[in-house]
Formats: structure tokens, sequence, C-alpha cells
């Protein structure tokens, strides 16, 4: 079984078309939308968990990409800034994901960029406004 | 038994022993309370939090021809200031904003940009904007200038809190079944968080509870600088109820604290954002115990399971001053990430940085050793627990409500 977190740009001319319906039904993938939203632009964007047997998962992103749809994985969307980073804590039980630990011995906030599920519920209460969005 | 004298003449001979209020409590278990007391001169302690009662005010110099900003209006970075001193005095709060900001007219606001963010990029060594417009007399003839200012330029840049260094804090949750947005952060609904700000065992007037060693005058790090305290913070409230280590238990005590903001440091003083509340200022704050006696470092050594603190619901209680703690926690049981509340277990989170708060224990420490900082004698005594200081509401005229 292959489990990954993606995130998909739909352009413009695919929003209408039910492109993760065909990924169950075509490809036996299961998935689990973890944000979603279009644009001003009307482009589409979605986090998505995509879980299946490697074979289909493979085929499931080829014919994501032959629709033109772009694929980034996950862990490049939230970021965080070393340097505004103030270790206070306060996003921590913010976490759904428990991404945001604090390390009991150098009371350090930790950053595990790889649970993160980007619903970016971190950048809007950060004080110092250090985690930051790259898409 | 130890005077702050004799305390100064070890920092200056490099004889002086300093420990943090972490190590201390290490230290005398130790070598026991006594020992400890003789060959311990001075304990640190340090925070670093948001607190909104802080500000900075600015001679400017005068501009050629002369424009009198008192009685006018003057933004730095778009941000207004005080205008009501003198001609080119002029004061700014670390929680003023923009006149176009949208404030919470798009809930909850994200209040990106304020006085605490131009004093931080002040520190940065960033020119400021600044633009101001008077109504113009025969000695004070300029009505509009625009111009830059520079940190280095200014006459005088002071650093002045009227409220820091709260002596213990509530810890906030939200009993409600919806997000409500505090300058405590953001609470989730049904007690899905709670969030606290101390350093809890590093705080200083948790180390010294009853204000015996700190008090008017006293040299402390301020900002990554040398500081004073200038005064008892306002709603400084020092008759609370308090636990048999002297500890209160509810937020008492507070400091007003000034210094040169020139000396100061950017990573010590930072803009902050509390999303559908406002905008504040991170400070951080040092100070130095010298231990006179058993008794100081007795108190200094408390330990995070030793200070206690009470859970408030905001989304009600606190915005309706309705009194009630829905429990009582030590900064231990907070420190491990979870509480218990009305059988709920809720995560923690701290809006006080630990590790930043230990930084600057140590940094004191190390200025301290150095021979860097010497002690200051209290000049005056700040309002202690017995004294019958307290903080009142407002008295409100019944006949306008």
């Amino acid at each position: 079984m292959t489990s990954k977190r993606i995130v998909l740009h739909f352009p413009h001319r695919l929003v209408d078309q039910p492109i993760v319906y065909n990924l169950v039904k075509e490809f036996d993938l299961k998935f689990n939308i973890l944000k979603a939203f279009v644009t001003p632009q009307e482009e589409g964007l979605m986090v998505l968990e995509l879980t299946g047997k490697k074979e289909n998962f493979d085929k499931g992103i080829e014919y994501l990409n032959s629709c033109g749809v772009k694929i980034q994985p996950l862990s490049q969307d939230v970021i965080r800034n070393e340097v505004k980073c103030m270790h206070c804590g306060v996003c921590v039980p913010i976490c759904p994901a428990n991404a945001l630990t604090v390390d009991q011995e150098s009371r350090k906030v930790i950053f595990h960029d790889k649970k993160c599920i980007a619903c970016e519920l971190c950048v809007r209460i950060c004080p110092t406004r250090a985690m930051e969005v790259r898409f | 038994m130890k005077t702050i004298k004799e305390i100064n003449e070890k920092i200056k001979k490099g004889e002086v022993v300093v420990v943090t209020a972490e190590e201390v409590s290490e230290l005398i278990e130790k070598k026991g309370l006594k020992r400890a007391a003789q060959e311990v001169d001075v304990v640190t302690t340090g925070t670093f939090g948001p607190m909104c009662s802080s500000g900075a005010y600015f001679n400017i110099g005068h501009s050629k021809p002369r424009i009198k900003l008192g009685g006018g209006v003057c933004k730095l970075n778009d941000v207004p200031a005080y205008t009501g001193l003198a001609a080119v005095d002029i004061f700014l709060g670390a929680t003023a904003i923009p006149d176009d900001d949208p404030r919470n007219k798009v809930y909850p606001g994200e209040f990106k940009y304020g006085g605490g963010h131009v004093i931080h990029e002040l520190l940065e060594g960033k020119n400021v904007s600044l633009e101001a417009t008077a109504y113009g007399t025969d000695c004070y003839p300029l009505k509009k200038i625009e111009t830059t200012i520079n940190l280095k330029d200014l006459n005088e840049a002071v650093l002045f809190n009227i409220r820091n260094c709260y002596q213990n804090y509530n810890v906030a949750v939200n009993l409600s079944d919806k997000m409500i947005y505090t300058y405590m952060g953001a609470l989730k609904p049904n007690l899905g968080n709670a969030n606290y700000c101390s350093a809890g065992q590093l705080s200083q007037l948790l180390k010294d509870p009853y204000y015996k060693t700190i008090g008017v005058g006293t040299k402390i790090f301020l900002g990554g600088g040398v500081g004073f305290v200038a005064w008892h913070g306002t709603q400084h409230n020092p008759g609370v109820p308090r636990l048999e280590n002297g500890i209160p238990k509810v937020p008492a005590g507070t400091l007003a604290v000034i210094g040169d903001l020139k000396q100061m440091k950017p990573e010590w003083l930072v803009g902050t954002s509390m999303i559908g509340y406002g905008v504040t200022m991170i400070v951080g704050i040092g100070v130095p115990i010298p231990v006179l006696n058993e008794d100081v470092i007795k108190h200094a050594a408390a330990r995070d399971e030793e200070i206690f603190t009470q859970v408030i619901d905001y989304s009600n209680n606190y915005p309706n001053c309705v009194a009630g703690s829905l429990a009582q926690v030590s900064y231990a049981q907070l420190k491990t990430g979870k509480i218990v509340v009305q059988n709920k277990e809720i995560p923690t989170g701290n809006l006080s940085s630990y590790s930043k708060a230990r930084e600057i224990a140590e940094t004191l420490k190390s200025w301290i050793k150095k021979g860097d900082f010497t002690l200051s004698e209290p000049v005056a005594n700040i309002p202690g627990a017995e004294s019958g200081y307290a903080v009142k509401p407002l008295k409100q005229n019944p006949s306008l409500s």
C-alpha cells in the first residue's frame, strides 16, 4: 500500500471535472480531502491524502498528470521561519495533526513537517507569523 | 546575611556565584538551604511573553522651520503615536494600529502591523516613516512634515512599559460552542485547548513573591539591554490569596520598567499579532535576585510543581467579569502539555516562550559573572501583600449607564 499527502492544482479548464471521482472509480484509490478551494483566478487547489496499492497509486498519479493537474508533495506547503519563531508553543494545541510538539528538555517547539496537513490553522494564530505558506 | 554592596564587590572581583532560577532548586536539593544561601550570591530569572502595556517615547529633534506636534497628529509607518506632549516628544504604544487597519470588520481580524512592530523595526536599524500634521503657531509655524526617522538619529528613545512581568497569570479556556479569539490566543470550543502565559519557575515575581528584593530602581535585563524597575506596574494587586509558600494563586503584582531603547536588541522586543484581538509586543525581561538570606533563596527555588494558577473561561466569565475558577493547576501540569478540566483532558499551549526565558536568565547570569552587570539597591519598595493596595474595577456612573 502507498499513502501520500499531495497538493493538487487544477487549472481553470478542469475545475468542473469529476477528477477525484475517477481516482476512486478507475484506480480504486481511497482519498481524504484535507483542504479544497477555488482561488479568485479560478484555479482549484486540493490537498489530498491518497491511499491505495502502489501500482494503482502510480497509475492514478499518471492519470492526474495526463489531465494537466499539477502535483506537489505536501511538505512544501507550510514552512516555519526559524528567525521569526519564538518557540512559545501557542500553536501546539491548535494543530489537529500533532505536527507541532514541545520538546520536554529544551522546551522548544518542533515542527514535524511530514505530519503537517497544511490546514494553516497555525499560520493564522502564530503571534509572530512564523508559519508561512509556500505554494 | 549578605548585602547588595558585598555581592557587587564579589562581582567586581570575579568571585560571584550566579545560578538561574531553574538551577537554584537543584542546588538546594544537593547542598541544603543553608549552604546554598551562603554559596549563591545571585539568582537570575527570565520571561519572554506578550506584554500589551508597553511602549516607547521619542524626542525626534526639531525640524527647520519648527513644528509643534503637540495637539496635532503623528504617525510612524502609519501607526498613530500620542502627541499630547511638548513640540517634538511623542509616545508610541505597542498596541497602536494604523487608522485604516480593517480591525475586526472581517472577523477574526489579522492585525498584521502596529506599534510593537514599529519598535522592532527601529531596533533593526530600519528607517521608519514619520508623517505629522499640526495647527501651526507663531513660534512653531510648520503645519505638515513627511520624513523618515532612524533610531540612531533620535535624541531620546526610551522604552517605558507601564505594566510588565505579571506575577502569575490565568489559564484561558473556552466553554462555549464556538471558536473565540482572545489576547490569550485562539481558544477552541468546548474546552478544546488551554492557553497559559508565564515562564513559571523562571518568572521574576514568582521567585520573589513578597517583593523583598525587587523594588523601584532594581537594575534588570530589558529587551536585550539594561533597564530599571520604574515603579510598580498598573493593576498591581498584591493582596490576593496566596499559597503557603507565598506565591499568589491568581494574577497579582506587576512592574513598570524603563530603559534606553538604543541599547536594546530586536530579538528581545518583537511585534506580535493576535488574531481577532490586536497587536502587541513580546518583551524580554530578566531580573536578578540578590541572595540576601535563606528566606530569599528559599522563595527563589520554588519549582513549577509548587506554583499554581487558575483556569478561567474566556467565553463568558472573563468578558463579563464573572468570578470563578474552573480548576487550579500547577505549571508542572501545564508543561506536560495536558490538563484535566471538568473531567476532560485538554491540550495546553504557552504564549510565553520558556526556552527564550531560559536564554534570558542565562544571558543575565553571564553578564553578572563577567562583571558587566552589577546589582542596584532598590530606592523604594513596591506595595506588598499586607499594604492594602488593591486593583479596583471602574466606578461607572449609574445615571449614564
